[in-house]
């Protein structure tokens, strides 16, 4: 394994938290406003644990995600990883070795791999890179066992093949396949299957469900398809405008939702066996991310707000154990706001 | 409800010449016995094989199937906007009275926008993204006519309130504008000229569920206000459910199933779109384990003998290896699959 996880002692608590997570991005040329993609996010993700990151488009998720990778620097808060903070990571082997334990596979198949190499090829360079301790008999071999753990059979044609002669769920696979092959402890995946059709699907979250159970990989899922969350994650943290607004073991969620904004996205999930009920005058816009300010961010959009939604940011506050929420109305907490440290002491996933 | 002087809709233009009697309740198309074929090295593969589709004015169609089922193929093939390798090898699209197969760029120029128009995927690709929303539009609108700048930046304006934005936004660039915007401003573009069909190609595939259920509604909406048809192209068989009045599913470059939306997800025949519709994992139903439907479509170079599902179907038996079916028609719903014809797969019944 990679030099840094020598030095990293294997500790009892979870596999990966963050705590007061965020990012601002400054945009706007002179007049200058700051977008807060990301703001005081405090997520765990445990060994072993598929968890769902849901949110649509603008929420941050994907942002998330890179700050994760550290394609991202955070503007504030830190990442720890098995016990030791990310961001104290200076020289390159730490880097290394914490990307090769935490790699992500990226949304669009189509565009991840290069058309000119063959599967061999990425394979090789992957591993090259982050597992220097092989040959290159065992590059081979080990290209050959994780493509088969993805599913991609026999792994020697495959390796042989060049992108476009697979579909766009095999290309989709051998990106799974180079993130297993680092040996990684933690799987971003960043809508993995949005980009794939519907009965494709369905094959690569089994694959991702049978590296939870079978390879002891724990992933972070994030996507905005609330139902394929659904079928793949132990927990989900829902996520609106860079804030958690909720978040709990995934059926607890799903089946008594607490925000009202997962209860939007659970309405807006097509159910072709259902009759369509509500003809939402909801647009689906991007949250307000630029400037926010206080308050609650989903107000604008949310059917029960009230006065105090514009005045005071919601915290999370759990509703039963696991399960959290951030809203003034469903989840009223005994001081609502009033004491912003109390967010550190209640870390989401403390079940 | 247009500022600018309305043309009178192409298919009054003229008398029909070919085909489908336009009266009042006419076919606003009429696709009849269309092949296209892509030519290479292994030989051409029929993308799409003996299409028939009609489309009742202020309908809404939606074409289903998997990547490489042929759906994308029909649409452009339709808006003749297909590039070789691909050929129309056969069949005619019968557009306001004119076969659109046969018409020249310039007739095609009268035709697309104001009687047809299309919707892309990726708006991210179909919008330029140096240009603003305003020259894009006026683009458009110049292009096929219209130059006066009052009147175009009036439509323009109009246009983006129909899809609900804000008419600021036409000084925007794309990239200022969220997936959903961009969608709805490619909508807003497509009905510039009020046309009477609309060719909308998986134009929600890169939304989000809250955004694509509200396009979708919208779409609706403005639907019934404006009474175009569509013809909804989409690998999400759920996301239709609620909207169209028809689905066809198409498997191979072939139509598999034809039925009024409510019948096939209520019960679907063919073993295909029965494998689509359990491809859905539930948000409230238990959760088991889902399969999806195992394999690949096929080489469309390289069909299968027989039916082009057999070898991913769960019911196939030796006739449906040796056979072809035909497309069987019970009812208002069409069906290609022995199962359904005289004698059936051994005698077994669904």
């Amino acid at each position: 394994m990679s030099g840094a996880d020598g030095a990293v002692p294997a500790t009892s608590g979870p596999l990966l938290a963050t705590r007061g997570l965020t990012r601002h991005f400054r945009i706007g040329g002179l007049r200058g406003h700051t977008l807060h993609a990301v703001d005081g996010l405090d997520l765990t993700i445990a060994e072993r644990e598929i968890v769902a990151l849901v949110g649509e488009s603008g929420s941050g998720k994907s942002t998330v995600a890179r700050l994760l990778a550290m394609v991202y620097r955070p503007t504030s808060g830190e990442i720890v990883f098995r016990g030791q903070s990310v961001s104290s990571f200076k020289r390159r082997r730490d880097l290394l070795g914490y990307r090769s334990q935490v790699p992500m596979v990226f949304q669009d198949p189509f565009s991840s791999l290069n058309p000119a190499h063959t599967i061999g090829y990425h394979m090789e360079r992957g591993l090259k890179l982050h597992r220097p301790e092989l040959d290159r008999e065992g590059r081979r071999s080990e290209a050959e066992r994780v493509l088969q753990l993805a599913g991609l059979v026999p792994p020697s044609a495959v390796l042989a093949k060049y992108p476009f002669e697979l579909s766009g769920g095999q290309r989709q696979r051998v990106g799974f396949a180079q993130a297993l092959s680092f040996k990684p402890k933690l799987v971003l995946a960043d809508e993995p299957v949005s980009m794939l059709d519907v009965s494709i699907r369905i094959g690569l979250l089994n694959v991702m469900t049978s590296l939870r159970d079978d390879q002891h990989v724990s992933l972070l899922y994030i996507t905005h398809d609330i139902a394929s969350a659904r079928y793949v994650s132990d927990r989900v943290l829902v996520m609106y405008a860079g804030h958690l607004v909720e978040h709990g073991p995934t059926d607890e969620v799903l089946h008594q939702p607490l925000h009202p904004y997962t209860r939007l996205l659970l309405s807006a999930v097509p159910d072709p066996r259902a009759e369509l009920k509500v003809t939402s005058s909801d647009l689906g816009e991007p949250p307000r991310v630029v400037g926010p300010g206080e308050g609650c961010r989903f107000r604008w959009r949310c059917p029960l707000a009230q006065d105090v939604c514009g005045r005071v940011t919601p915290r999370l506050q759990e509703a039963t154990p696991g399960h959290a929420a951030a809203c003034h109305v469903t989840v009223p907490g005994p001081a609502a706001g009033a004491a912003p440290a109390a967010q550190g002491a209640r870390l989401p996933g403390d079940a | 409800m247009s500022p600018q002087a309305p043309l009178p809709p192409p298919s009054a233009a003229e008398a029909p010449d070919v085909a489908a009697p336009r009266t009042a309740s006419g076919p606003v198309l009429s696709v009849q016995d269309l092949s296209v074929s892509y030519w290479g090295g292994a030989g051409p593969a029929r993308a799409v094989d003996q299409v028939n589709l009609e489309l009742a004015p202020g309908e809404f169609v939606a074409v289903v199937g998997e990547s490489g089922c042929g759906k994308s193929t029909l649409l452009f093939s339709i808006a003749k906007l297909l590039t070789p390798p691909a050929e129309v090898t056969g069949g005619q699209v019968v557009f306001g009275g004119q076969n659109m197969v046969a018409m020249t760029d310039k007739q095609l120029r009268a035709v697309r926008w104001r009687g047809m128009s299309v919707v892309m995927q990726s708006a991210m690709n179909a919008l330029n993204p140096v240009a603003s929303v305003r020259a894009q539009f006026a683009d458009a609108m110049k292009a096929h006519g219209e130059r006066r700048k009052d009147v175009v930046l009036a439509r323009s304006e109009e246009v983006l309130r129909m899809v609900g934005i804000d008419p600021v936004h036409l000084s925007s660039y794309p990239h200022q504008l969220s997936g959903g915007m961009r969608q709805r401003v490619m909508i807003a573009m497509a009905l510039l000229f009020s046309p009477e069909l609309i060719l909308m190609d998986e134009p929600t595939s890169a939304l989000d569920v809250v955004a694509q259920r509200s396009l979708m509604v919208q779409v609706k909406q403005l639907q019934a206000q404006l009474g175009f048809a569509i013809i909804f192209v989409t690998h999400d068989m759920s996301l239709v459910s609620h909207f169209s009045d028809r689905v066809v599913v198409m498997y191979a470059g072939q139509v598999v199933e034809q039925s009024p939306t409510r019948p096939l997800f209520d019960g679907p025949m063919h073993p295909y779109a029965q494998g689509l519709l359990e491809a859905f994992p539930s948000v409230y139903g238990p959760r088991v384990p889902l399969l999806g439907i195992p394999g690949n479509p096929p080489d469309l170079a390289q069909l299968p003998q027989g039916c082009n599902f057999n070898p991913r179907c769960p019911r196939a038996t030796d006739r449906c290896r040796a056979e072809s079916p035909r497309l069987v028609e019970l009812g208002d719903r069409r069906v290609r699959c022995l199962l359904y014809e005289p004698g059936g797969t051994d005698g077994a019944k669904p």
